[in-house]
């Protein structure tokens, strides 16, 4: 399918709710928790008996840590139960943690049958050259390997399939290079099998079978990041899927008390007069403390207004995830995945 | 903004960590290089721009080195766009200086390879595809460009005296350090065996030709296809004599970081990934032998001196609201608005004693490391001011 000519070619359709799409990929600025929403997806994905594979492929052993297991291997895990449906049927996630190497000795042996091949290749040090020294080639391996997953094909005998997989990408600043490295690469080499294998795998990234989801706050330069990432993966014909705003506070006051707040203007003595039937004491040191805070707050709603006004700007459809209060556990996990069906993402 | 006092700054009582003295630091002459360094989001730029104005102020001729700033940073210290060039920044108090400078990997590496090489071997180096994708659009050479910068500035702030202190950025990393390990990679590469099977034809006769040689480069072509095999041997080539240069230059950079004249600030953000990452940063670095001088924790909830829990405050709440739908005298809307506040300082003390508790686990590992403590801000830096507040918040004395 060739991307349509309208002014956003590549917006995955918002009212198909992701029904095609077998590749989800999760990026988002350092700090906006990229790697807890593609679990809370990968969970909300894997339900009514489908399967889902979550990948990382920062060797961070993220996923591990986030569902309280084992270090991973370089081999498909399961991991947990996905988030049940309304007549209780779940599905399941599986997690593989991507290492260039690995997946660089899989490669080799898979395509080119070259298991003794590949350990002289370590000797001559083209394996640490490839993994770690030469730039591009490790971002080659990785994706290379996240295709094959989506694309199962007869060469990796018995190994899984899976309804979707949801990879925990590099951050935004680097999703573009990332995802397109496979791009530059079939720019080197005008013919031969990395040539085809690259092709390959842009075609599938580029395809509506892909969607990339950003993960913001509602913070300024997170914002911004998140809008230029769209931009960016737009200007080299990259499916953006949806943005996902991140660990927002619920509000607590009303508009009018926030106004009044904005200017200090809520009243110490009906404040105190609250606090004294609620049977705290009513300090002054209590009282401005309150008021204090209220104003910040107000300043911060207005400022995440501004914000969500700019995110809904990009044209992309939008998910929301709160903060939970004591952090992200396993439990909070399925929350947020849970949210997430709710709002339509992962359906 | 005006506000009260906050409450103490390096956190609840039992924290065992130092206080991390900013302006010491940047006083002392002989600190020529700070490196800031710590994963994506927790400020890193931030506090590089923050903490170099601050110094400038203080009466140093400071440079910063910023790898990939918003646009809102270069703005807020005056100049429209940062590029590779350091440029002058406007409007600085006293008798120091600020410049500001922004990475640009690929013609730092185009200047690498037109200064170094004959024209005609740099003509035919930088119209190679391999350079080409190589010097902009691969991961990686960002780490290695970092370091050829800092040594380029540091070698001409030696030679004219152009700035008593250099303040470094560090690219956002996959794994912290990469760029710390750009000279040993390097080293790796060109006394392994694979430089010798990519030079194999352009050095003549195959006299290195083993089995495995021959396995390897079959391998590789039966792989790449003799096309690109071909241009990468050509680059390699016509690199081979540049390879030498990077090296030796890389490896002066990192003595210099090892040196005393520069300190590492480890920059983190109160939560448990950036905790994590900080902690890794800090062992590594003292495993390299590189000087730390300490952590920086931005965006830190601090809670006002406190008389109330946040028990207290959130059970004062629920009585409050309770109170509300069963009286009938019509105060509902005021007391919604208290148990409001009393909620938000609820979840604010809640987050607070998180915070706490995460530095002060921190610090139970690394009781060593001096720590400043900077407060979250309601805004965005927008300004010189508001980076000159973060630098009054980063030594305290806000």
């Amino acid at each position: 399918m060739s991307p349509s000519t309208d002014s956003h070619p590549t917006v995955a359709d918002p009212t198909a709710d992701w029904a095609g799409v077998q590749l989800h990929v999760v990026t988002g600025k350092g700090g906006t928790g990229k790697s807890t929403v593609a679990a809370a997806l990968a969970l909300a994905l894997a339900s009514s008996g489908r399967t889902v594979l979550l990948c990382e492929v920062e060797g961070r052993q993220g996923i591990a840590r986030m569902f309280d297991v084992d270090p991973l291997p370089y081999a498909e895990t399961k991991i947990a139960r996905g988030l049940a449906d309304d007549r209780g049927h779940a599905g399941s996630v599986y997690a593989l943690h991507i290492d260039a190497e690995s997946a660089l000795l899989e490669y080799l042996a898979m395509y080119y049958r070259l298991g003794r091949a590949g350990k002289t290749l370590d000797k001559f040090g083209v394996t640490e050259f490839a993994t770690t020294i030469a730039p591009g080639v490790r971002d080659v391996l990785l994706t290379g390997k996240v295709f094959e997953a989506v694309e199962r094909n007869s060469r990796n005998k018995g190994a899984m399939t899976y309804d979707a997989v949801v990879l925990d990408a590099p951050p935004t600043g680097r999703i573009a290079q990332f995802l397109n490295v496979n791009g530059e690469l079939a720019g080197l080499a005008k013919v031969g099998p990395i040539r085809s294998q690259a092709d390959r795998v842009m075609t599938l990234f580029r395809s509506p079978r892909t969607a990339i989801h950003l993960v913001t706050l509602l913070e300024e330069m997170p914002v911004q990041e998140t809008v230029d990432g769209i931009a960016e993966l737009r200007s080299i014909d990259l499916p953006v899927g949806a943005v996902i705003t991140n660990l927002v506070r619920p509000h607590e006051l009303d508009e009018e008390a926030l106004a009044a707040a904005a200017e200090r203007g809520l009243d110490a003595e009906d404040l105190a007069a609250d606090l004294d039937r609620a049977g705290l004491e009513a300090t002054d040191t209590l009282v401005s403390a309150l008021l204090d805070q209220a104003a910040d707050h107000a300043t911060r709603v207005e400022l995440e207004n501004r914000q969500r006004e700019v995110v809904a700007e990009a044209g992309v459809p939008t998910y929301t995830l709160p903060q939970l209060p004591g952090g992200v556990d396993l439990g909070g996990l399925y929350e947020l995945a849970a949210t997430l069906k709710e709002q339509g993402l992962g359906r | 903004m005006s506000r009260t006092r906050v409450g103490p700054l390096t956190g609840t009582p039992g924290s065992q960590a130092p206080a991390l003295d900013i302006d010491a630091m940047i006083d002392d002459r002989s600190v020529g290089i700070v490196v800031c360094c710590g994963s994506g989001g927790v400020g890193k730029t931030t506090t590089s721009a923050a903490l170099a104005l601050r110094a400038a102020e203080r009466g140093r001729k400071v440079v910063v080195l910023t790898i990939d700033p918003a646009r809102r940073l270069a703005q807020a210290m005056g100049i429209e766009k940062l590029d590779n060039v350091p440029r002058p920044v406007p409007d600085i108090d006293g008798t120091g200086s600020l410049d500001a400078m922004m990475l640009d990997m690929k013609r730092t590496f185009d200047e690498v390879v037109t200064s170094q090489a004959t024209p005609e071997k740099a003509e035919q180096i930088l119209s190679n595809p391999f350079y080409q994708a190589l010097s902009s659009s691969f991961a990686g050479t960002q780490e290695y460009m970092a370091m050829e910068k800092l040594g380029q500035i540091h070698r001409q702030a030696q030679k004219d005296g152009s700035y008593d202190l250099i303040v470094v950025d560090t690219p956002p990393s996959r794994s912290a350090l990469d760029f710390l390990d750009a000279p040993e990679r390097l080293s790796s590469f060109l006394d392994g065996r694979f430089i010798r099977i990519l030079l194999a034809p352009a050095k003549g006769p195959a006299r290195l030709m083993t089995a495995g040689f021959g396995l390897v480069t079959a391998a590789m072509t039966k792989i790449l296809g003799t096309q690109v095999l071909k241009d990468m041997q050509i680059f390699v080539a016509a690199f081979d004599t540049l390879f030498g240069g990077f090296r030796a230059r890389a490896e002066k950079t990192y003595a210099l970081l090892q040196a005393d004249g520069t300190a590492f600030l480890v920059i983190a953000a109160p939560e448990e990934d950036a905790l994590r990452e900080a902690a890794y940063f800090v062992e590594r670095l003292s495993e390299d032998e590189m000087p730390l001088a300490g952590l920086v924790i931005n965006r830190a909830t601090l809670a006002s001196d406190h008389q109330i829990s946040a028990d207290e405050a959130a059970a004062a709440a629920a009585r409050l609201e309770r109170g509300a739908r069963e009286s009938t005298e019509g105060t509902a809307e005021q007391s919604d608005r208290t148990v409001g506040l009393l909620r938000l300082y609820a979840r604010r003390l809640r987050l607070v004693e998180r915070e706490g508790r995460l530095r002060e686990r921190f610090s139970a590992a690394h009781p060593q490391v001096p720590t400043a403590v900077v407060p979250a801000l309601p805004t965005d830096v927008h300004d010189l001011k508001g980076l000159r507040l973060i630098g009054d918040l980063l030594a305290d004395r806000a």
